[in-house]
């Protein structure tokens, strides 16, 4: 039987990990590859490195990044952050990243990822998504682009059920509201998502207990749940982490 | 020395990088003259099916040649495809056939990519997947699967609501529909165990 991913996420600027509270207040906690190898180390399922800076500059370093993480790390791991183009992913993926995750560049131009899942296989395709509740419609979340940064007007379950249709092979669903405050995912969004695909979600935003994590899955319908605040700064194992879902009976690789 | 070969698809370098740490000779190439040398190749993974038979083009010719000449080859998620007659990814395409069977698509009852970390029960006549016990978890991220038609090859399942073909292996062609070298510990002990078996032809 398949198993629920456990999936630490470094964001990346200027090559430190940093974390913040709601896309702010950022803080250090480590160098990437350092990071990412203790993680693979101890168990984790698969990482996810998201360059938040994501300017010309930072790309070279963010390839560079990917190319040590790859000789060092040998669990799966997404890269995303600024990605715009078929060559940006084929350098990435090439570099060693098993995923690229793509979210402004796939709202401005959803041809991107059809062209990508053609050429790289839908596996290697993720399309993040920022969530961002509706203060207009209850029960609707609004996508923002440009790291949250600028709200659209599509919503994210529509965008999600298109994006899935034009090749992406997985969502990185992220809620801006949740993120950083250690509260618990938005689930009400991980569900009406979940419902909408059929391609594996992650759950990204807001987790800070144990319980967190068994709701994302079992009540957000999640099929691998996100962190950051609450692994980076030692409050949990990663066998922790699994030995809790596992003992609730949700199918773990340990 | 064991060639992966490059054919223009992704992780192409994580093969190698997964290789050299286990301590093998290991180097990304398409020269027919390194590939002729070699002691074993692999076909690593991480495109589409009809791109990645594009991409490896004329090199189809080194790999058919290595496998009547017996030396060991490992077909890594769409390279384990490849191995098979035909996929019907973006229309029909025809793979290498060194091993009867078909590349379809997952049933859509299910999850579409099969993607994570899924139990292989490895069948003890299979020296690819020796040393781990009766079953372990291995990374998987496809769409489509090998249906194996072929009397005489061996096959590793993993249940993904149907016996999903995880590994596959006719005499000296080996394939594994999981990434070995995304796989933790237990994927660097598939590598080693096919390093073993190249190194036993030398």
């Amino acid at each position: 039987m398949l198993t629920k991913r456990i999936i630490p996420c470094l964001d990346v600027k200027d090559n430190r990990v940093v974390k913040g509270v709601n896309f702010l207040n950022l803080r250090d906690a480590g160098d990437p590859v350092e990071l990412g190898a203790r993680y693979s180390d101890s168990g984790a399922d698969e990482l996810v490195f998201l360059d938040i800076t994501a300017t010309i500059r930072s790309r070279k370093t963010i390839v560079e990044m990917v190319r040590r993480v790859a000789q060092n790390v040998f669990i799966p791991f997404t890269v995303g952050g600024g990605v715009r183009t078929i060559e940006q992913i084929d350098e990435l993926l090439r570099s060693g990243a098993e995923k690229v995750s793509v979210n402004t560049a796939a709202v401005q131009h959803p041809d991107l990822l059809a062209q990508a899942s053609r050429r790289f296989g839908n596996q290697c395709v993720v399309l993040a998504i920022d969530a961002r509740r509706s203060q207009t419609r209850p029960g609707h979340w609004q996508v923002c682009v440009k790291a949250g940064s600028e709200p659209t007007d599509i919503d994210v379950v529509e965008w999600a059920a298109h994006g899935e249709e034009l090749g992406a092979g997985e969502i990185l669903l992220t809620s801006m509201d949740a993120d950083g405050t250690l509260a618990g995912y938005d689930n009400e969004l991980n569900k009406a998502v979940s419902d909408a695909v059929n391609i594996p979600v992650i759950a990204s935003g807001g987790a800070g207990t144990l319980d967190h994590l068994y709701d994302a899955i079992v009540v957000g319908g999640a099929d691998a749940v996100l962190m950051a605040s609450i692994t980076h700064f030692g409050d949990y194992t990663i066998t922790q982490m699994k030995e809790y879902l596992r003992d609730r009976g949700l199918p773990m690789n340990l | 020395m064991i060639v992966v070969i490059d054919y223009n698809v992704g992780n192409v370098k994580s093969v190698c990088n997964a290789l050299q740490h286990i301590g093998c000779d290991a180097e990304v190439s398409r020269d027919p003259a390194q590939i002729e040398k070699a002691n074993g190749l692999v076909l690593p993974g991480v495109a589409a099916f009809g791109y990645a038979r594009e991409a490896l083009g004329s090199a189809d010719v080194l790999v058919r040649q290595a496998a009547d000449a017996c030396k060991p080859i490992l077909g890594i998620c769409v390279g384990h495809q490849l191995l098979f007659d035909e996929s019907c990814e973006y229309g029909p395409q025809q793979g290498l056939g060194l091993i009867h069977g078909a590349v379809v698509p997952i049933p859509a009852e299910q999850t579409v990519p099969h993607m994570g970390w899924n139990l292989v029960e490895l069948p003890e006549e299979m020296e690819l997947l020796a040393g781990l016990g009766p079953a372990k978890h291995f990374y998987f991220a496809h769409s489509f699967h090998a249906r194996v038609e072929d009397e005489q090859a061996k096959v590793a399942h993993t249940d993904y609501g149907f016996p999903l073909t995880a590994s596959v292996q006719k005499g000296n062609i080996y394939g594994v529909q999981f990434h070995p070298e995304k796989s933790g510990p237990q994927g660097l002990q598939v590598l080693r165990n096919f390093h073993a078996i190249c190194k036993r032809r030398v």
